[in-house]
């Protein structure tokens, strides 16, 4: 009896291994390689970390699940790549933790929306997406323009990012919180320093109002620059080809 | 590097896959096992009361 | 009875304890981090934290005070009535805010407001989706494995108090993700969202089930593990290997909510929908399977259609469906190579499937008159009806021409619903119509006519559901891709969007009809519980002359 109820207990024990170790092999295959294997991400030229507006305007895109209806990831489809430009890079999205690829188009594709319009007409749009675009279905952001952008964890977030493999340099660290009120100011005295730290990126007052840095700012901050950092004409598919 | 792991999993590993496939398919389909399965099959049905549940 | 012998195994005294000093610690971290919170957010969550340990510690009072009721049977019941209602609550409140979003996007302008950031869709969506997969769905899964573990194992639940602690746990956890979403606190991984904290807080309820689970595996008095445990222990011990690789992050502070994926761009995207995808392939369905395996031989009274082909399914099911993940991902930066493995296993994955819904619906052969007679027998074989349909659709929609055309498309909705309204859906509701007498020690339903309107109210709302999501997510992708004569695209996004609207209010409706569905099995259920038999549907207890009629 005792000899019995052993090689049962062992039995469910082996059940729960052999489980595990059926489950495990597919993701191993697929996705450790992803890892080593030096062709996943395209070499390509300008991509850098994000500065710390566009940070904190990734969070607010974040925050507010706006990768529930927008995709940032252009199929290599003749259609797409008309309608919204060069299909994507892996190597567009490395700094992207998590990674804002998206799953359903029940708006556009954002990845090249950068530079696509206005500051003016990111506001009005965020602010009432009816008033620009009457049969959409997006919700209002209106509030953005009303919340003080929250700076208090900037360097910590910066910080995180770096150990998490973002390049981020101590001296972006530490001037982060002014980096960030700096990118809103083409008059500021660290204009030069941001640049040299974070080079194309834009520096111009995004909400229209410079008498605040608010949330508004920094998602526009963001829009702005998605799909704009690759230097498409010193990049050669050829040499990427996997 | 690519090459190397495509050649092995191509080969070898899906020789492995269709080997564990066969045990599978060996251990459901053994005569020995008929009586156990076929025991086991019933341990739903063959519960003590009733109505299928405990009571309060 | 033999079972009484494994109440003595497990000490009373030494999971009190345990737990006490768990919950003490617990009050204590949550006011410490309240009190040093990073964020608003974080201050918030801590003191729900703080609130629901200390209500943990009363419940542990009662239980410590109260007399052990005699369990007749020598079962743990109780977390499994808890289980029921919570399933049913969480699924009305899960289908309500569903309907919800639907309307918003049939009717943006009715149903935004545009400074209160927490109605918007953006945050809506994710608290939809994980009330109905994790809070309905996964309550289902707790309550359904913890009675049919006990009844295939004639053994009591193992581990004294930790049932509970995992029931009011989990049900800790869909709150903080619930209310996180609402806040904005998000990771903004699809079926992932809830951040570190609240992960590792379901990692620590999770081994707790796992230790649960098996432990009344171990003890059982039964020598064969039936296999519908097979699939509940699927469920278990994957779930936690994708929860947990999936969710590796960095918190912003250890006070704060924000954190960042350890991973980032194409290596994210591919753990994600590793993840994503097995949790419809390892929560919505091996779980949901294991209901099927037992609740619909019980009903019918019949024993499963082949046991041999239950082990291959399984072996099968399980070790395939690991693999499907990157079809989720063709046509994007993820390598080809990962594609095509995506798409190869995803086809595959079509005949385990089969094999599964196979051995459910035979299971009634030569019973079929049963359907005719017994709504809610109908209800889980039209569930496994739908389990075929939308794992026939799943493997085609795999398939990188076709799924160039279907994905970012409603088409993809109108998929996900197929199987998560009726396959998952019904197999629930089934199970409950089932559980719900056997708990409560009651001889029938309520009423069997209500739950005729239950079945064909919401039937008739997953086909408006479902075909209204394939109409405009098929047009929607021919109208991305089509060119007029001169060359040029021909219809600007938004005109697509417009186009979509008609079906948006189809869909719209679908949803409400299935939602009216389930109020109307809660009332009946509630009304089982009490004991409460329909007039002119009470069974003659003992058998009365025909002519009585």
């Amino acid at each position: 009896m005792f000899d019995r109820h052993q090689f049962l207990e062992k039995n469910g024990l082996i059940l729960t291994v052999a489980i595990l170790v059926t489950v495990a092999i597919g993701g191993l295959v697929e996705i450790a390689p992803l890892f080593y294997l030096e062709s996943t991400i395209e070499k390509v030229k300008g991509v850098r970390p994000y500065t710390p507006l566009e940070l904190a305007g990734r969070n607010i895109y974040v925050r507010e699940g706006c990768y529930v209806c927008h995709s940032q990831q252009i199929r290599p489809l003749r259609d797409e790549v008309e309608r919204y430009g060069h299909y994507s890079l892996a190597a567009e999205s490395m700094y992207d933790h998590p990674f804002q690829w998206g799953s359903k188009r029940t708006g556009p594709d954002l990845a090249r929306v950068g530079g696509k319009y206005s500051d003016d007409w990111h506001r009005e749009h965020l602010i009432d997406p009816q008033s620009l675009v009457p049969e959409s279905v997006m919700p209002p952001y209106a509030f953005l323009q009303e919340t003080a952008l929250d700076l208090s964890n900037m360097s910590a977030a910066l910080r995180a990012n770096r150990i998490v493999g973002v390049p981020y340099t101590e001296d972006m660290i530490e001037n982060a919180v002014s980096d960030a009120r700096a990118q809103v100011d083409p008059f500021s005295d660290d204009y030069d320093a941001l640049l040299e730290r974070y080079p194309g990126a834009i520096i111009r007052e995004f909400d229209g109002d410079a008498t605040a840095l608010t949330e508004m700012d920094a998602l526009i901050a963001y829009l702005q620059v998605l799909g704009t950092m690759v230097d498409f004409d010193a990049y050669e598919p050829e040499q990427n080809y996997r | 590097m690519y090459e190397t792991l495509s050649q092995f999993a191509q080969t070898w590993g899906l020789l492995l896959f269709v080997g564990a496939f066969v045990l599978v398919l060996i251990y459901a389909l053994s005569p020995a096992n008929r009586d156990e399965f076929e025991k086991a099959k019933h341990i739903p049905l063959d519960e003590e009361d009733e109505n299928g549940g405990a009571e309060q | 009875m033999a079972l009484n012998a494994n109440q003595a195994s497990t000490n009373p005294i030494d999971d009190v304890v345990l737990t006490s000093v768990f919950l003490a610690f617990g009050i204590l971290l949550s006011l410490y981090v309240a009190a040093n919170a990073a964020d608003p957010q974080m201050e918030i969550h801590a003191l729900m934290f703080a609130a629901a340990f200390a209500f943990g510690a009363l419940f542990l009072a009662r239980h410590v005070m109260e007399e052990p009721k005699a369990e007749p049977g020598g079962y743990a019941m109780g977390v499994v009535r808890a289980g029921v209602f919570a399933s049913v609550f969480w699924g009305l409140a899960g289908f309500l805010v569903g309907v919800v979003i639907a309307a918003q996007l049939a009717f943006p302008n009715l149903l935004y407001f545009p400074d209160a950031a927490w109605t918007s869709f953006g945050r809506l969506r994710p608290l939809h989706t994980s009330a109905v997969i994790f809070a309905f769905g996964g309550n289902v899964l707790i309550a359904t494995s913890f009675y049919v573990v006990q009844r295939t194992c004639r053994a009591r639940l193992f581990g004294g108090i930790a049932p509970w602690f995992v029931f009011w746990g989990y049900n800790l956890f869909i709150v903080i993700a619930a209310t996180g979403y609402l806040m904005g606190v998000t990771q903004s991984k699809e079926y992932a969202e809830p951040e570190w904290y609240a992960d590792l807080w379901l990692t620590i309820v999770w081994v707790v089930y796992l230790l649960v689970f098996l432990g009344t595996v171990l003890k059982r008095k039964e020598p064969h593990i039936y296999v519908a445990n097979w699939f509940y222990l699927s469920f278990i011990v994957t779930i936690a290997m994708l929860h947990i690789v999936n969710n590796l992050a960095v918190p912003v502070s250890w006070t704060g909510s924000k954190s960042y994926s350890l991973f980032s761009g194409v290596q994210d995207a591919l753990t994600q929908w590793w993840y994503a995808h097995n949790a419809v392939g390892f929560f919505l369905t091996t779980g949901f399977l294991a209901i099927m395996y037992y609740f619909i031989p019980k009903r019918a009274e019949r024993p499963v259609y082949s046991y041999r082909l239950s082990i291959v399914h399984f072996w099968s099911l399980i070790f395939i469906y690991i693999w499907a993940g990157p079809h989720h991902l063709h046509y994007t930066s993820l390598p080809e190579w990962a594609q095509t493995l995506g798409m190869t296993f995803s086809v595959m994955l079509w005949m385990p499937s089969w094999g599964g819904m196979i051995n459910g619906l035979m299971t009634l052969s030569g019973a079929w008159d049963k359907l005719r007679t017994d709504p809610v027998l109908r209800m889980m074989v039209v569930s496994v009806a739908f389990y075929g349909m939308s794992t026939f659709e799943g493997p085609l929609m795999s398939v990188r021409a076709v799924n160039s055309l279907s994905h970012y498309t409603d088409w993809t909705i109108g998929h996900v619903h197929s199987g998560a309204l009726g396959w998952v859906g019904y197999i629930s509701f089934g199970a409950l119509y089932c559980l719900v007498p056997w708990l409560w020690n009651r001889k029938q339903l309520y009423s069997n006519a209500l739950v005729e309107w239950h079945f064909w109210i919401s039937t008739i709302g997953i086909v408006l559901y479902i075909t209204s999501m394939w109409v405009s997510g098929i047009m929607q992708g021919l109208m991305w891709r089509a060119y007029n004569e001169f060359g040029f695209l021909q219809y600007s996004f938004v005109e697509t969007v417009e186009a979509m609207h008609p079906y948006y209010i189809i869909r719209m409706i679908g949803g409400s009809l299935f939602l009216v569905g389930a109020i109307i099995m809660a009332y009946n259920l509630y009304r089982t519980a009490r004991g409460d038999i329909r007039a002119n549907e009470q069974v003659p207890l003992a058998p009365v002359p025909a002519a009585a009629s």
